[in-house]
């Protein structure tokens, strides 16, 4: 690999190695809030992974003297109605928060890319079918859907996942879809198709790379999008359920002293915010990133 | 081998249609011509006189359910095409018969490497594994002249100049080692170097390899340069039908002498007379004129043109002109078709 790079540079026909991908790199670096948002996902998942060795505490004690404490040197952020601590909580909370946020997003995208691909390229009969079952999907209100789900499943994380894959998938296919729908026009594939290649390889060899940056922006911005989908289902009572911490869980039972002790259900809702908007940062870069180098 | 009269491929009554919105539309009439084996035959005809859709009709790759190809006979070496199945008809393409299209800028995936696009046709059609198609592909890098071949095995498409990608696609056309490779406009979008050496290549390679080639262009000079006989199309009609010497000596067509005439000649001043031309257009191929369809502009124009469509006339051996001129008396009068 390092031995063809150093003859290729050599040449002047070719432009530069692996240029797309370096391309990307520089136009997402120069994106300054995207940079933050990177940062800090960085310096959070960190934290939730190492959270029992950071946290000086035990999320799930309980001590009934020490209830609802404000902010000092010891909770820093003060405890709950039950004396925990709630930076601990927020800690342990971020890890079910991540995983709900990329595992639901990762099996809708999935679900959705080959829905969306099959959909576009097929076209006719089968590309009807899936459509309006993704309009079905998309005009059916989507938190009661999952709410549905959850109801009928039983509140647990993997059901989490199974309901918020079944409200996502369909926007990703849509998105697919019109892309297959454009790339199917172009001479590369009907020079695959010349070359005796299957529908299926033609599918899923030939269109799919051509739709990966599509999905990587899709992924990062469906990532903030589940978080709040769990922080509903878990503020509304169907989602993680207690003693386990998730964020929309600590903002739902905090609400409740919202005035005695604020920062119990505050703090879990700006980890929330600053989450969401740090992906939200993370997709726009690289939304731009990716944009002006796949106009070719 | 297999075909006793020595052509690789035989066409006979190709029709393609396409339904519309307002009833069908026929875009290819009567194609019937041979390609005999090693040899390089031409279409040629203006834009929309259905060269492109005759070479997409016998590849099978003319849109469905819109397009409807029938034909009386289409026998690839022996294989009937004709009547194969879809499936069939995917197993030969890319093994049996190879297409190179104009434009090589789009016609490589812009996110794979270059290898593994040329290397494809193996993949299916021999099951090779990833060592060997590499090599096989360095193979024909070579062969094609693309320059330090090994580095270009990793590039992507847009790593390379036009050219470089247009010996990739003919690469990719000749891997599989096809009868048949059909070349359409390969050289339109190069610039005139790199259309010569392009051109001298797939004569070289047909020397070397064997393969037979069908030339598509609207360039009269690329014609005279590589093929052995030509088809000229008007109308989705093959017009006149020639070996290239009788081609050019001998015009019979109307059509054909007005496109000889339109070649620009370096010897006139070119301010002295304008550049000669067949006055009009290529007709809708839905609302056609009666009787012959080159009628309208035709400078040679009879009574009977008006009434009859014109029966193909043999003029002398394997020169074929679809015009009244020279149709002997008692086909006129029987107006029997060929």
């Amino acid at each position: 690999m390092s031995q063809s790079a150093a003859v290729t540079n050599d040449l002047p026909e070719v432009i530069e190695e692996a240029s797309f991908l370096r391309d990307t790199m520089r136009g997402f670096r120069k994106n300054r809030m995207a940079m933050v948002g990177l940062v800090f996902v960085c310096l959070l998942v960190f934290l939730a992974i190492f959270a029992p060795i950071i946290s000086p505490h035990d999320p799930y004690r309980v001590a009934l003297d020490e209830q609802l404490l404000p902010a000092s040197t010891t909770y820093w952020l003060g405890t709950d109605n039950f004396g925990r601590d709630v930076l601990t909580r927020i800690l342990y909370g971020a890890r079910i928060s991540l995983v709900v946020g990329t595992v639901p997003s990762l099996i809708s995208l999935l679900i959705g890319t080959f829905m969306g691909i099959l959909s576009g390229y097929m076209g006719g009969k089968t590309d009807f079918v899936i459509m309006r079952l993704a309009d079905t999907m998309i005009a059916f209100p989507s938190l009661l859907l999952a709410m549905v789900v959850m109801y009928t499943l039983g509140a647990n994380l993997f059901n989490i996942f199974i309901a918020l894959a079944l409200v996502g998938w369909a926007g990703v296919a849509r998105v697919v879809r019109s892309q297959t729908l454009a790339l199917k026009e172009k001479e590369f594939i009907e020079a695959a198709r010349a070359n005796g290649t299957s529908r299926v390889r033609i599918m899923f060899s030939h269109i799919f790379p051509n739709v990966t940056p599509t999905l990587i922006v899709l992924f990062s911005l469906s990532i903030p999008e589940a978080i709040m989908w769990e922080s509903s289902l878990s503020f509304l009572g169907v989602g993680v359920q207690p003693p386990e911490a998730s964020w929309g869980l600590l903002v739902a039972k905090g609400k409740e002293y919202l005035f005695q002790a604020p920062l119990v259900a505050i703090m879990p809702g700006v980890a929330i915010l600053m989450t969401v908007l740090a992906f939200n940062f993370i997709g726009d870069g690289l939304r731009d990133a990716l944009d002006p180098s796949m106009k070719d | 081998m297999a075909n006793p009269s020595g052509n690789v491929l035989s066409v006979r009554e190709l029709r393609t249609e396409f339904r519309g919105g307002r009833g069908n539309v026929r875009v290819l009439d009567d194609i019937s011509f041979d390609v005999g084996r090693g040899r390089i035959v031409g279409l040629v005809g203006e834009s929309g006189s259905g060269k492109s859709m005759t070479a997409l009709s016998l590849m099978g790759l003319v849109p469905k359910p819109q397009g409807q190809v029938s034909a009386k006979s289409i026998n690839l070496d022996g294989i009937e095409l004709a009547s194969i199945s879809p499936d069939g008809l995917r197993q030969i393409r890319g093994r049996d018969m190879a297409m190179v299209f104009q434009e090589p800028m789009t016609s490589l995936n812009p996110v794979r490497k270059v290898w593994e696009q040329v290397g494809e046709p193996l993949r299916i059609h021999q099951g090779l594994g990833r060592r060997a198609i590499r090599d096989r592909v360095l193979e024909m890098f070579e062969l094609v002249g693309i320059p330090e071949p090994k580095a270009r095995l990793d590039a992507y498409p847009h790593q390379l100049s036009g050219g470089l990608r247009q010996r990739a696609m003919i690469a990719m056309g000749l891997i599989c080692e096809p009868k048949l490779l059909i070349a359409d406009e390969p050289t339109t979008a190069l610039d005139v170097t790199t259309q010569a050496q392009i051109l001298r290549l797939m004569q070289e390679l047909r020397d070397r390899v064997g393969t037979s080639i069908i030339m598509i262009t609207h360039d009269l000079g690329i014609i005279a340069e590589m093929c052995d006989e030509v088809n000229v199309m008007y109308a989705g009609q093959i017009v006149e039908q020639a070996n290239v010497f009788d081609l050019f000596e001998n015009p019979s067509h109307p059509y054909t002498r007005g496109l000889l005439a339109s070649i620009p000649k370096s010897t006139e001043s070119r301010i002295a007379r304008r550049m000669p031309s067949i006055p009009g257009m290529v007709p809708n191929l839905a609302r056609l004129p009666s009787g012959c369809r080159f009628r309208p502009r035709c400078t040679d124009a009879m009574a009977i043109c008006q009434t009859r469509e014109p029966a193909v006339t043999d003029l002398e051996k394997d020169h074929r002109a679809r015009c009244w001129l020279h149709a002997r008396q008692d086909a006129i009068s029987q107006g029997e078709p060929l």
